[in-house]
């Protein structure tokens, strides 16, 4: 994945520093409570949202399970179509087919549509290494890429900046890039969406070269589907001489009936709204319409090897519609930033550490930035069983095991840091299993209850500084039991 | 090897415990869930289209074929147009009674032409009411997807009943994937500001859909 995220500290660090910005955490309230209400009247519209889950679920699951024969099918109904199919096994790869196609156009500039897998595989900062200039032109992306900055959530990358930081960018950064920000520019959001109308509009005019991802692609049709607001999609859909889109290989659907499922749940889920403004579909090039030229490139980057693993391909189902976010009480507080990728928030949690493998100090704090609540679950359109996943991530960062790593099948040894949880689950599977010494723990743990300590020692103080620790009884549970007659002999609990 | 023996060797690697026998595509998907939500008749269907596009913040207007042309162009002469885009197809009559001038959909034109041009004028292929959308396919009388997204106002005439249907589903099942396709709920906006939705940012900013009929809206009834 992207270059931008190496080194990053682990979770619990960046969200350390996250929680102590007031600023942000406002604009991470205030934005996450309002799409939360909305979304729930949205999917309360419709009476059938569990079946068009379920059939979502379903449809994403066949899809994975005969993922090959898709895929074939997809490239020849493209090829059909006019349009020119690429595969690139990981980021480096399609970075540098995006970069020969465009320097084969003659053109220095390109106009990008917002996409999570252009993010993902660190396209701008690749094009710009071989002297070509992306613009973003949806609205947060421009406002991240303005304010060098990086994005934090999916749906609304700009989330964490509020109206006075985004018109402050604007004035003083547009002039940089092209047209100016207008003279005493305020922080009204039509003002703020007026002025990215004007600043991008010279851009998108004089554009010969548009790159995009996609939403959805139809297996039997060759179609690509993009939902967008703004409109800057379809400018950068429909005006360019040349179209090049890089999607994630997990995006096919079989057939064009399958899109009736996911154009109902993908927008209520997203921006809560019925329908999103514009949607565009195109299968390969159309005379006369829009581009001449379109290239597909199929990203793998890690995608083959989450699919390996029988838990964790689940997280292939996702559409990024962004819901798990704003429902999420971690996200919540520590922003999106915190998660060191360009997937934040619950979903991200369990996609990062599997596209990228968990031997980095970030990916193997992930699966532990949740608090296993479930809320991304209940609202996850297409069903991913996000605790579920966690948990299983947690398991392998500690107990190590084997994965798939680039195609090839390693044994992960277990992560360091962890020595202290795994004696602790040795010692507990030891004691369970003899009874005679578990009771003899647990007598001497009682009556020596007088000098436990109120914090723990050496590592497990950090713990323990947010907590308090269990008081332990006078008496363990089985003596009193026994003593008691189970609570039938009316003498009580010990005091 | 190239890049695409080795992706699709490695998703067959990893789709190893995926057994010959699994449940086909159709015995995998149910489609239990509704083909369209709420009984309505087609009046109310249409009802219910212009209560959602307007909802969305596009402009709604109701007229009979006769009454079309003077419709078009009070919509042209409210908003000052001096120009109009007409696409190949479109139906002229629709614009007899405005005087503002016609400029073709035409192949050589470049983006920044369009950009001077004021309004466009078009039909469209299906409108689905429970969402509020109007769908284009590029047919005669809508013209290149180009047209009907750089000039700021776009009228869109829909035929009703006709062409209007329920749901997404009804939708998808009239329109042909072969065709470049553009679905439209409302005028440009975005929600990127603290999550707030605002209308107005690349494409039209102002969506005024005409929703004709043989008779008065009062006189539809399924």
């Amino acid at each position: 994945m992207s270059g931008t995220y190496l080194g990053m500290p682990a979770f619990p660090k960046a969200a350390h520093e996250a929680v102590h910005d007031a600023t942000l955490r406002g604009n991470l309230r205030h934005a996450t409570h309002t799409i939360r209400a909305k979304r729930a009247k949205a999917v309360a519209e419709v009476s059938d949202w569990d079946a068009l889950r379920e059939a979502g679920k379903r449809i994403k699951d066949h899809t994975l399970r005969h993922l090959d024969r898709y895929l074939v099918q997809l490239e020849a109904s493209v090829t059909a179509a006019g349009g020119t199919v690429h595969w690139a096994a990981d980021a480096d790869e399609a970075n540098r087919i995006v970069a020969d196609l465009v320097r084969a156009t003659g053109e220095s500039e390109v106009v990008k549509v917002k996409s999570m897998t252009t993010q993902e595989i660190g396209l701008n900062e690749a094009l710009e290494a071989e002297g070509i200039r992306a613009y973003e032109t949806d609205l947060a992306e421009l406002i991240v890429q303005l304010g060098r900055d990086r994005p934090s959530h999916i749906l609304v990358p700009a989330i964490h900046r509020n109206r006075g930081e985004i018109r402050d960018i604007f004035r003083k950064e547009m002039s940089e890039w092209g047209r100016p920000a207008p003279e005493g520019l305020t922080d009204t959001p039509a003002e703020l969406a007026e002025a990215a109308r004007l600043h991008l509009r010279e851009k998108f005019l004089r554009a010969k070269v548009g790159i995009s991802g996609a939403n959805f692609m139809v297996a039997e049709t060759g179609t690509l589907v993009v939902v967008e607001s703004e409109g800057n999609g379809r400018m950068c859909l429909t005006l360019p001489e040349t179209l090049i889109s890089v999607v994630g290989i997990e995006k096919i659907l079989p057939t064009w009936q399958d899109l009736e499922v996911f154009l109902q749940t993908l927008p209520r889920s997203s921006t809560a709204e019925r329908m999103n403004p514009y949607t565009t579909m195109w299968t390969g090039t159309t005379d006369g319409d829009g581009p001449s030229t379109f290239h597909l490139v199929l990203l793998d980057n890690g995608r083959t090897d989450t699919l390996a693993d029988e838990v964790g391909r689940q997280a292939l189902r996702c559409i990024r519609c962004s819901a798990c976010l704003n429902v999420c009480p971690v996200y919540e507080r520590a922003g999106g930033h915190a998660y060191g990728s360009v997937y934040p928030g619950p979903i991200g949690a369990i996609l990062s550490p599997q596209l990228r493998g968990v031997t980095s100090e970030i990916d193997a704090s992930l699966p532990y930035a949740s608090s296993l609540c479930g809320a991304c679950y209940e609202v996850c359109p297409v069903a991913i069983d996000i605790p579920e996943v966690l948990v299983h991530l947690r398991e392998r960062v500690v107990e190590g095991g084997q994965v798939t790593s680039n195609g090839n099948k390693v044994v992960l040894k277990p992560a360091k840091g962890h020595a202290a949880e795994r004696a602790a689950m040795r010692a507990a599977r030891w004691a369970f299993s003899r009874p005679g010494a578990l009771r003899a723990g647990q007598r001497l743990v009682s009556r020596s209850r007088r000098l436990h300590p109120r914090s723990l020692p050496g590592p497990g103080k950090a713990w323990s500084g947010t907590r308090d620790l269990p008081a332990v009884p006078k008496e363990p549970f089985r003596d009193w039991w026994q003593r008691t007659n189970g609570g039938m002999d009316g003498k009580g609990a010990a005091k | 090897m190239s890049s695409r023996e080795r992706i699709l060797g490695r998703v067959r690697r990893a789709l190893a415990d995926v057994r010959q026998d699994e449940p086909s595509y159709d015995q995998a998907v149910p489609r239990d869930y509704l083909r369209e939500h709420g009984d309505r008749s087609v009046g109310e269907t249409v009802d219910l289209l212009a209560e959602n596009l307007a909802d969305y913040r596009a402009v709604v207007h109701r007229c009979t074929a006769e009454d079309l042309a003077a419709t078009i162009a009070g919509m042209l002469a409210a908003r000052g147009a001096k120009t109009v885009l007409v696409p190949r197809g479109l139906d002229l009559e629709w614009l007899q009674a405005t005087d503002a001038e016609r400029i073709a959909d035409r192949a050589e034109s470049t983006a920044h032409e369009l950009d001077q041009v004021d309004s466009v004028v078009t039909a469209c292929a299906v409108a689905v009411a429970e969402t509020g959308t109007i769908v284009l396919d590029g047919g005669p009388d809508q013209g290149r997807r180009r047209i009907t997204l750089v000039p700021d106002h776009h009228i869109c005439v829909v035929r009703v009943p006709d062409q209007v249907v329920s749901s997404v589903p009804q939708a998808l099942e009239r329109l042909d994937p072969g065709l470049p396709l553009t679905w439209i709920s409302g005028p440009s906006a975005t929600s990127d500001i603290e999550l707030d939705r605002v209308e107005g940012v690349h494409g039209p900013r102002t969506l005024e859909v005409v929703l004709v009929g043989g008779q008065s809206s009062a006189d539809v009834t399924s």
